[in-house]
């Protein structure tokens, strides 16, 4: 049985976002980069499915040599080895189709419900059509039985029990497993795994992005008394009117 | 050029954001063909005339009440060949958007989700969506002649324009190849306000203290027709369930308005609401950093100050 997580590799979750070059480039500037969340779960579960399918785990990351450290600590949670693919993750349909060419063999392929930079909740579904396997998202229970996989996918208000066959995509988001930290030995051991690096193949995509904008700024809190809701409920009325 | 828009139900009626969506596409172009699947009450699929589509697609079968993704996406190419449009919109959802990305990598369209604006078409096809989690926006160029947008909450206001409409039974001659998911069983919260639909939200953090304290913010709730919602540490516990999580890792919202009490507003927290039009933050710290992020603030003890306020709401109807 063969595992792949595709992982990507966005700032962490408290950081400030800025842009440069007259609002065409991220800043990175005392940025950390991590794991994408839901990302991590799907790692986490895989992990668990590896030991108890006797599993192989690989780790495949879309971007350029700077997400490595990235890609180690993927390894060090337990993966077993990784592919990035050399390219800037500039689109979503160009990143899917980076997954799909390297894709091949794979019994289970797990995502993360949306990366935290795009937010997109699409790679997903890309890799899925692309490859012809069916795609689910958001998972929060996973199972494997055989050939059959079981799962749980969050619906607005509640939840959704579904079965499909191997091989197919998820799109993976919590309670499907816990965020799992690193050890020492798997911190040492993943240094010396393989971390293969391929090139891209080439893609025509049909979106590119110009430039970014960051939102106004709120004007201020305005503080009311607490033994005076009425104000409160007067002010949302006719201030806000909210309500 | 029609514009084709993928229409939601819920329980039998159509979704405020999808309604949404055939808002957005009518100021794009008058020429729109709503299609909606599964079972749906008649006068429902009528009344989406009434927000700009002209004409009204249904796909009547049942195997579509339940989120099979590629069936939905198989149906939505075949309309959008059957009505020779190039364009399909729809509102960004945990079904919707992954639907629109099957659809997009099978005929070549680019996609965009989180679209908060209506295109700008003075210099190409530009649209502007949500980022880094609400943090910021990006402008995105289409350059595909195919193009499909999933928009976000409040990107096109719902309004009556225009009359009923005589819905058209749409057959998307369907095969056992795209029902090859396996719905096994649903579990869901029936009459209750759906949280990403919301336009009120009435959310308690860990500083509610215990699940047997959530009646005061049911309460409040209900007199305003809120959905209520939660921290992430709050569905963690299990005090409430985790599709009422808000956050970055959890539901995003984009209501009215937003009510925190008892949370103290982590940036994780905030990248959930920070679309929200008006937040009202109640806490008995008055250090919690939710009080940057509010417009309104009331430094007090949830205990007293909820039902307080729930009083106060249903004096002033
Ligand atoms: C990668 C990552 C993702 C995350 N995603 C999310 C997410 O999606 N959503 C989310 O919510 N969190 C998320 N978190 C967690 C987040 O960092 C915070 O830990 C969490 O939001 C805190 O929840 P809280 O405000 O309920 O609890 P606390 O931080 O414990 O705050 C409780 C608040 O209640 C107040 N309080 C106590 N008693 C009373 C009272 N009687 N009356 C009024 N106020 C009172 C306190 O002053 C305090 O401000 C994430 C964290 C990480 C690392
Ligand atoms: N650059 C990337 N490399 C590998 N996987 C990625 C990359 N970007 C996104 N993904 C995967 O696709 C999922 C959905 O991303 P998105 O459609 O951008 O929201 C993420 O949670 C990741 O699992």
């Amino acid at each position: 049985m063969k595992i792949l997580v595709c992982i990507s590799h966005v700032p962490d979750t408290t950081s400030k976002i800025n842009f440069v070059e007259n609002n065409t480039k991220f800043d990175t500037a005392g940025v950390q980069f991590i794991i994408g969340p839901y990302d991590d779960y799907a790692l986490a579960r895989a992990i668990e499915l590896k030991e108890s399918l006797s599993a192989t785990v690989t780790v495949l990351n879309v971007g350029l040599a700077d997400t490595e450290p990235t890609i180690r600590k993927a390894l060090a949670i337990g993966a077993d080895d990784a592919i990035r693919v050399n390219a800037d993750p500039t689109d979503s349909f160009f990143v899917a189709k980076q997954i799909a060419a390297n894709a091949e063999g794979y019994d289970i392929i797990l995502m993360g419900r949306e990366s935290i930079d795009f937010n997109s909740g699409v790679v997903h579904g890309m890799v899925g059509e692309l490859l012809g396997m069916p795609s689910v998202s958001p998972v929060m229970k996973l199972e494997i039985e055989g050939t059959v996989a079981k799962m749980a996918r969050e619906i607005e208000g509640g939840k959704e029990y579904l079965e499909v066959n191997l091989p197919f995509v998820a799109g993976c988001q919590e309670p499907i497993a816990e965020w799992k930290i690193p050890n020492m030995r798997g911190i040492m051991s993943a240094r010396t795994k393989p971390l293969n690096v391929v090139e891209p193949v080439a893609v025509e995509s049909g979106v590119s992005t110009k430039t970014f904008e960051l939102p106004p700024q709120k004007s201020g809190v305005k503080m009311i008394a607490a033994d005076n809701v009425g104000e409160l409920v007067t002010l949302l009325k006719n201030e806000a009117k909210v309500l | 050029m029609a514009i084709v828009v993928f229409v939601e139900s819920a329980e039998g009626k159509i979704k405020k954001s999808s309604l949404e969506a055939v808002a957005y596409a009518h100021a794009m172009n008058d020429d729109v063909t709503a299609i909606a699947m599964g079972t749906i009450d008649s006068t429902e699929l009528a009344n989406i005339g009434q927000y700009g589509a002209k004409k009204v697609l249904h796909v009547a079968d049942a195997r579509l009440d339940q989120g099979i993704i590629k069936a939905y996406a198989t149906a939505l190419e075949k309309a959008l060949a059957a009505e020779n449009a190039d364009i399909l919109v729809l509102a960004n959802s945990s079904l919707g958007t992954p639907v629109a990305a099957r659809v997009a990598a099978h005929i070549g369209a680019g996609l965009v989700s989180n679209v908060v604006e209506l295109p700008d078409t003075s210099n190409g096809f530009v649209v502007k969506r949500s980022i880094y989690t609400g943090k910021a926006f990006a402008l995105a160029a289409i350059t595909s002649q195919k193009k499909i947008l999933a928009i976000k909450k409040n990107a096109a206001e719902a309004k009556v324009i225009g009359a009923d409409v005589q819905p058209t039974p749409f057959d998307a001659a369907l095969s056992d190849s795209d029902f090859t998911t396996k719905i096994t069983k649903q579990e869901k919260a029936t009459g209750e306000v759906l949280l990403p639909e919301a336009e009120v939200v009435v959310s308690g953090g860990r500083g509610m203290k215990g699940a047997e304290h959530w009646g005061i913010l049911e309460d409040l709730a209900k007199e305003l027709g809120a959905a209520t919602g939660c921290s992430k540490p709050v569905s963690d516990i299990g005090w409430r369930p985790h599709h009422e999580h808000v956050g970055q890792t959890g539901v995003k919202v984009s209501p009215q308005l937003y009510i925190a009490v008892g949370i103290s507003g982590a940036i994780q927290h905030l990248a959930g609401v920070n679309s929200s039009k008006c937040i009202v933050v109640i806490n008995k710290d008055p250090e919690a950093p939710f009080f940057k992020a509010a417009d309104y603030g009331i430094v007090g003890d949830a205990f007293e100050v909820v039902p307080k306020l729930t009083e106060a709401i249903k004096a002033a109807k």
